[in-house]
């Protein structure tokens, strides 16, 4: 029995259409992220679910109650803000007693549970700090505090890591998951950043022009893109143009002087293959064929920009110390057919 | 030892082209104030101090202005039971119009922060627009209302709100509504810019966390502007306790207050010399005040708002 | 996202109407056909509006509010600009006592100006005339134009002027190159909002104009203390429907707003 459904939403902004019949289901526990580029919906989607925006069309159910028709002050939802949206005039502490005040809890539990939510995300010493005297870590500690305290039934969390840098951005992904871990309680994530949802979610929803292009877990939907938006989304990846055919061993992808067997059935036509750079490798035979434009020292690994009948495409390989070609050699590149994704052309690009 | 070698260069530049330097020179600020400076030292300092000199001349009708040292007028204001309603009328007027700016202007600040885009640009211009237009005008607006056409009195007793005309026109009832419609607009001014420090997200997320829009209203949004609903009345105090056009006009020769009063000793009565004390009392007011009551909301929210 | 409700909206529609009703009873009374005080139920005339020219002293009044403005205005900006990049740019001993003082106008009562510039004019023979009235606005106006150029000169990045020394440009050169072009709009607003000061200003001029030398909102004023006529209703409604369309024309090029919060004392 699914806990969040959400139920072909949508909202219009004029002729504009935000979110697009989006439909979802969220288990209990589960860490979902809604992935995309600004514009994609995924903040109206969230909006719609705190309550903040009214929905077009379709349903939110939570635990088998219509969360529609609740007001926000009444949804029972914890929600940190991507400003963090403390109350500046209160303290810490005063910002995470507000929600237990507002469900009148006598002072004596109220004291000890904003103690313990404190002391959940480590800031036990700063509960008489107001917010401006505190760093943009400490403030994120207790919006998520202030949140985490009324044991809300679903916790939402809009671009909440968007405006640490980025050490400290590492930092409260890995202390984010274990609070996920410690409570339990069912997170929905709104970012931009695919590192930050592959780091966090159970699976990842990525969004683009107010519709879900896939719903799968992070590695699942790195490895396996179902289209040309989520494989250029999700990472850096190679796209080349080729032609869908029946081969005699099954379906197979043409690219250039290149043939590639396709695991799934698919239609006869044009085609798009995906592949990631770190996939690629120099073959001897039976690849791609083209030349080295440039290769780039990076540390760890070298990066090579090959021209090939079929386009540009980038490679990727360690810096472990096997021979590699120099610029302007003539090679052949090649991956496994498990590593690539292949697709209908006709699928939108990024 | 500084000063001197600082001379010293300056004589230089006056004679030739000094190479070029790293640094500036440390008396570049004076020079570029230097105009202001000699400008504000002639015009405000010298006339002020001139002004406190004249509170002590004496006046008689016949001597005209005396030039004598002494404290014999600010001793008659203190023991004139006529002074004390003057001042005391006009502080009272000051505080009625200071409250009914921050009773009316402080929500006002609030709706045109939630209104929509086209709107809030056109009613915003319809507030602080009247504080383009001449005082003298919009005063004339209240002498019409009140007096001649009695569109007021008309309107109040066509709701039947009240059965006899009202007296507005040389009333304090009259000057306190005049000069608030003068007055609001600095009051929703400065609560408007304390909310463009208000984060929206924050009601937000008071409503998330289960708290009604009353609430909301009362915990979450009311303490965070009333920095600004202070420093608003402050503003509009001290204008008030030194409005001279509205009363001159709305109030008439009759009903006095502290301008008018210093007015009518200067130019009526040609009593300089006491027309100057009621303006050195009256400058000695507004500074403690308006310093005192900043220094007062700056202590209190310093913690909370840098 | 967050509305009004339908109590808040009344509430604003009162407040306007608040607002709106002295500015639009005096362009009403203006329009009347009557000799007397009336709204215009007969039918609207202009007579009042062409009663105007039979009395000069209003327009030449408003000649000299506007000569006033501008050249106060100019002379405030000309002594403000070189004070706020000192106070903006430099750390220097007296640096918060000259801001303050130039700010100080702003907490003097303008009746208590009026006084001290009566008595200090008269003792140095610059009773009732133009350049007294002239100096006197510059240093009521000057704080207004101050904190205008101030803000604009402090949110200026200095590395850009330095760019401008690395490539060789002098003082003088960096400052008409880049510094001035940059604190323009500051300056501007700062010259228009001084302006409309002066313009507006009553309290202070009634006491150092002359009958000779006025300005219209005094002589406005002067009139209104003897007797309230359509003429003045007339008048005042010239003046409102100039201002409204300056507002509007601002309010285009600037934005009221930004012009605004600079308004007012702090």
């Amino acid at each position: 029995m699914a806990y969040l459904v959400l139920d072909q939403l949508t909202k219009r902004f004029g002729n504009w259409t935000a979110v697009d019949n989006v439909s979802l289901t969220v288990e209990k526990g589960e860490l979902i992220s809604l992935l995309g580029p600004s514009g994609c919906g995924k903040t109206t989607t969230l909006q719609m679910i705190a309550g903040f925006l009214d929905a077009d069309g379709g349903r939110v159910m939570l635990d088998g109650q219509d969360l529609l028709a609740k007001k926000p002050n009444e949804r029972g939802l914890g929600i940190v803000f991507q400003s963090y949206a403390l109350f500046p005039h209160m303290t810490a502490a005063e910002n995470v007693a507000f929600g237990l005040e507002m469900r009148r809890i006598n002072r004596a539990d109220r004291d000890r549970m904003v103690a313990d939510a404190l002391k959940l995300v480590g800031l036990e010493q700063y509960g008489d700090r107001h917010p401006r005297r505190m760093s943009g870590g400490q403030q994120q500690r207790v919006a998520l505090a202030r949140a985490l305290v009324i044991k809300p039934s679903l916790l939402l969390l809009d671009e909440p890591l968007s405006n640490l840098d980025a050490k400290m951005r590492e930092e409260m992904q890995i202390e984010l998951r274990r609070i996920q871990r410690t409570v339990g309680t069912t997170m929905i994530l709104v970012t931009h950043d695919q590192s930050e949802a592959m780091a966090l979610s159970d699976r990842v929803v990525v969004m683009n022009k107010g519709r879900i292009q896939q719903v799968a877990t992070p590695q699942e939907a790195y490895d396996h893109p179902a289209n040309a938006f989520v494989a250029n989304f999700l990472g850096r990846t190679n796209l080349l143009p080729g032609m869908v055919g029946g081969g005699a061993g099954g379906t197979v992808i043409t690219v250039a002087d290149s043939v590639w067997p396709v695991a799934q059935p698919m239609a006869a036509g044009p085609g798009a293959l995906a592949v990631r750079p770190e996939k690629i490798g120099f073959v001897d035979a039976g690849g791609l064929s083209g030349t080295v434009l440039a290769r780039v020292f990076q540390g760890t690994q070298w990066l090579f920009e090959i021209e090939t009948a079929a386009g540009r495409l980038m490679v990727i390989r360690q810096h472990d110390g096997s021979p590699l070609p120099a610029e302007r050699e003539r090679v052949m590149v090649g991956w496994r057919p498990d590593d690539m994704a292949v697709m209908p052309a006709d699928r939108e690009a990024a | 030892m500084a000063a001197s070698t600082e001379t010293h260069l300056s004589g230089t530049k006056a004679t030739a082209p000094p190479p070029r330097r790293p640094r500036r020179w440390p008396w570049t600020p004076y020079l570029l104030s230097a105009p202001g400076l000699a400008l504000f030292a002639v015009l405000l300092l010298v006339p002020l101090a001139m002004t406190f000199l004249l509170s002590l001349n004496s006046f008689s009708f016949y001597g005209g202005i005396e030039n004598v040292w002494q404290l014999g007028n600010y001793a008659d204001i203190i023991a004139d039971s006529y002074f004390h309603e003057v001042f005391l009328r006009t502080f009272r007027i000051a505080a009625v119009v200071t409250l009914l700016c921050a009773l009316f202007g402080a929500p006002e600040a609030y709706i045109l922060r939630r209104m929509k885009s086209p709107w809030r640009g056109l009613c915003l211009l319809i507030v602080l627009g009247p504080l383009l237009i001449s005082v003298v005008s919009r005063t004339l607006g209240w002498a019409l209302l009140f007096g001649s056409t009695g569109l007021v009195n008309q309107g109040l007793m066509g709701l039947g709100l009240i059965a006899t005309p009202i007296e507005f026109m040389y009333t304090e009832t009259g000057v306190i509504i005049a000069l608030t419609h003068v007055l609001v607009p600095f009051m929703v001014l400065s609560v408007w810019a304390s909310l463009q420090r208000l984060d929206p997200q924050v009601e937000n997320a008071a409503l998330s966390l289960g708290a009604g829009p009353l609430t909301v209203m009362r915990r979450v949004v009311l303490p965070q502007i009333v920095p600004g609903i202070l420093s608003g009345s402050i503003i509009v105090f001290a204008l008030a306790a030194s409005a001279f056009a509205t009363p001159a006009i709305i109030g008439g020769r009759r009903l006095k207050v502290a301008a008018t009063l210093a007015y009518d000793e200067f130019l009526n009565t040609l009593n300089w010399p006491l027309g100057a004390t009621v303006a050195v009392l009256l400058l000695i007011a507004n500074v403690v005040i308006i310093v005192g009551c900043n220094r007062l909301v700056e202590r209190r929210y310093k913690q909370v708002f840098e | 996202m967050n509305r009004n409700g339908p109590i808040a909206l009344i509430f604003h529609v009162l407040f306007l109407s608040f607002l709106l009703a002295p500015i639009l009873i005096v362009c009403a009374v203006a329009f009347t056909s009557q000799g007397y005080l009336s709204l215009p139920t007969e039918g609207l005339s202009l007579r009042w509006f062409r009663a105007i020219g039979d009395n000069p002293e209003f327009i030449r009044a408003f000649k000299d509010s506007l000569l006033l403005g501008a050249v106060s205005s100019t002379l405030a900006i000309l002594v403000a600009v070189p004070a706020a990049l000192a106070i903006a740019r430099h750390q220097f001993f007296g640096r918060e006592a000259i801001q303050a003082l130039f700010l100080s106008p702003l907490m003097v009562p303008h009746i208590v100006l009026g006084i001290a510039f009566l008595r200090f004019f008269t003792m140095i023979g610059l009773g009732g005339t133009f350049a007294g009235l002239v100096l006197s606005h510059v240093i009521i106006i000057l704080p207004f134009a101050l904190r205008l150029i101030l803000a604009a000169s402090t949110g200026m990045d200095r590395a850009v002027e330095n760019a401008a020394a690395s490539l060789g440009a002098s003082s003088w050169t960096c400052f008409r190159r880049v510094t001035l072009p940059l604190i323009l709009p500051g300056v501007a607003s700062g010259w228009v909002l001084a302006f409309i000061n002066s313009f507006d200003e009553v309290t202070m001029t009634v006491f150092i104009a002359s009958p000779e030398t006025t300005t219209l909102p005094v002589r406005l004023f002067l009139y209104i203390q003897d007797n309230i006529d359509p003429l003045v209703a007339a008048v005042s409604a010239v003046l409102i429907f100039l201002t409204v369309a300056a507002m509007l024309v601002l309010d285009r090029v600037y934005g009221l707003e930004r012009l605004l919060v600079g308004k007012g004392r702090d």
